[in-house]
């Protein structure tokens, strides 16, 4: 495959990530936090930013050790361990240089890092890349569509429940509850997108 | 030690369950209750990773130095999550292709963290078992709740066998329910109705 058309590969995996295929509303990973920590737009914003950031860099740092370590040795089955060890030891690194030299990013952003390593949105998007076979460009491509997907989903949730705190809903649907709905409706929204991208 | 396990089992299935009440978990579960049999096989993984892991991060515990203790128990994990994903793999490949890599995703399915954290790391390794065990069942029986529900009114099946009235001409499939959208809507209807029943009765006993 030429440069050229592995480049455009990618935007179409990047746009398909973002909507038809978005890893939240279409394959169900990072719900947890998605339904704990969207009751404000503030925290919303900061979690998703440290989600784009962290998922792209870690889908291509996954990559390369997969490609280049893994498969050489024929240790495929040990994805499991080595992926979450670099997504956590990733996490911590970047904890430590935002503190160091950035205070005013660490406040906005250092609180959500912990919460991330795990966000099984992370380590879902490194197993994806693995089972789709991705080369490194459309890895890039696909790492910061799924994130960005995922912080358009979470901020929406946010701006949507913010809404909701002042409306009255049935005791049993407080919380979780009418946030999955939100959520299916949100999901149904994003299923609209699908005749954008032809054949996927 | 009779009626604490006795307690185990209700906190883990109906008063404290993972799903309803802590809302933990669901992230890579939910995606695959299209499915009765992929419920199934799914929520066994699950059990077998939780239960193990429980009780073997409570035979460690004090071996365990205590601020590298969630590396720990992730490894663990992942022990058994491999265990599973290998075996799967050798003998079910079909499952295991339509599974995808949500069975590797049970590492950070919060619920096993969250058993391992909250109970296995303080209660000797028998009854850490039978906490990891209870829990992951009652977050099993909802899955194959919704699983049952999603797959007869949107595909007219069961198991992979035609039901007789929802696989008739009668009966429009509700296409929706087998798509993403119609997970969240199971769930969020399923919590609203057993929020609503454990309101009830905190209101009649005292």
């Amino acid at each position: 495959m030429t440069i050229g058309s592995e480049i455009s590969q990618a935007l179409v995996v990047c746009i398909s990530a973002i909507f038809t295929q978005n890893i939240l509303l279409a394959y169900f990973l990072g719900i947890c936090p998605f339904l704990a920590v969207s009751r404000e737009i503030k925290a919303a914003f900061g979690l998703g930013l440290a989600v784009i950031f962290v998922l792209t860099a870690t889908t291509l740092l996954n990559w390369l050790a997969y490609h280049y370590v893994l498969v050489p040795l024929h240790l495929e089955f040990f994805r499991f361990i080595l992926f979450i060890i670099i997504i956590a030891a990733f996490v911590q690194f970047t904890e430590m240089v935002i503190e160091r030299y950035s205070p005013f990013l660490y406040q906005s952003l250092g609180v959500f890092l912990p919460l991330i390593t795990v966000n099984c949105a992370i380590l879902g998007a490194s197993l994806f890349m693995v089972i789709r076979d991705y080369t490194f460009i459309v890895t890039i491509g696909y790492g910061l569509g799924s994130g960005i997907g995922w912080f358009l989903a979470i901020i929406a949730m946010a701006g949507i429940r913010q809404k909701l705190a002042h409306e009255r809903i049935p005791r049993g649907l407080q919380g979780p509850g009418i946030a999955l709905i939100i959520a299916g409706l949100m999901a149904l929204a994003f299923t609209g997108f699908s005749g954008v991208l032809q054949g996927r | 030690m009779q009626t604490q396990t006795r307690k185990i089992m209700q906190d883990g299935v109906w008063q404290n369950n993972p799903i309803f009440v802590q809302v933990l978990g669901i992230c890579s579960t939910l995606a695959v209750t299209n499915l009765v049999a992929n419920t199934l096989v799914m929520c066994a993984a699950l059990i077998f990773t939780v239960s193990f892991s429980s009780a073997t991060v409570s035979i460690l515990r004090q071996l365990t130095p205590r601020n590298i203790r969630m590396m720990v128990e992730t490894l663990i994990m992942a022990f058994y999550v491999i265990i599973v994903d290998v075996v799967l793999k050798a003998y079910w490949p079909d499952m295991s292709r339509s599974l995808g890599p949500y069975v590797g995703l049970i590492i950070t399915n919060c619920i096993v963290m969250g058993r391992c954290e909250a109970y296995g790391i303080s209660n000797p390794p028998g009854r850490a078992f039978v906490d990891g065990f209870f829990n992951s069942l009652g977050y099993t029986y909802i899955l194959l709740i919704i699983a049952t529900f999603r797959e007869i009114l949107g595909m007219g099946t069961f198991l992979g066998l035609a039901v007789p009235f929802f696989s008739g001409p009668h009966w429009d499939k509700w296409i929706i329910l087998v798509m993403p959208p119609g997970a969240f809507f199971v769930l969020g209807i399923l919590t609203w109705i057993f929020r609503t029943i454990q309101f009830r009765k905190e209101k009649t006993s005292p």
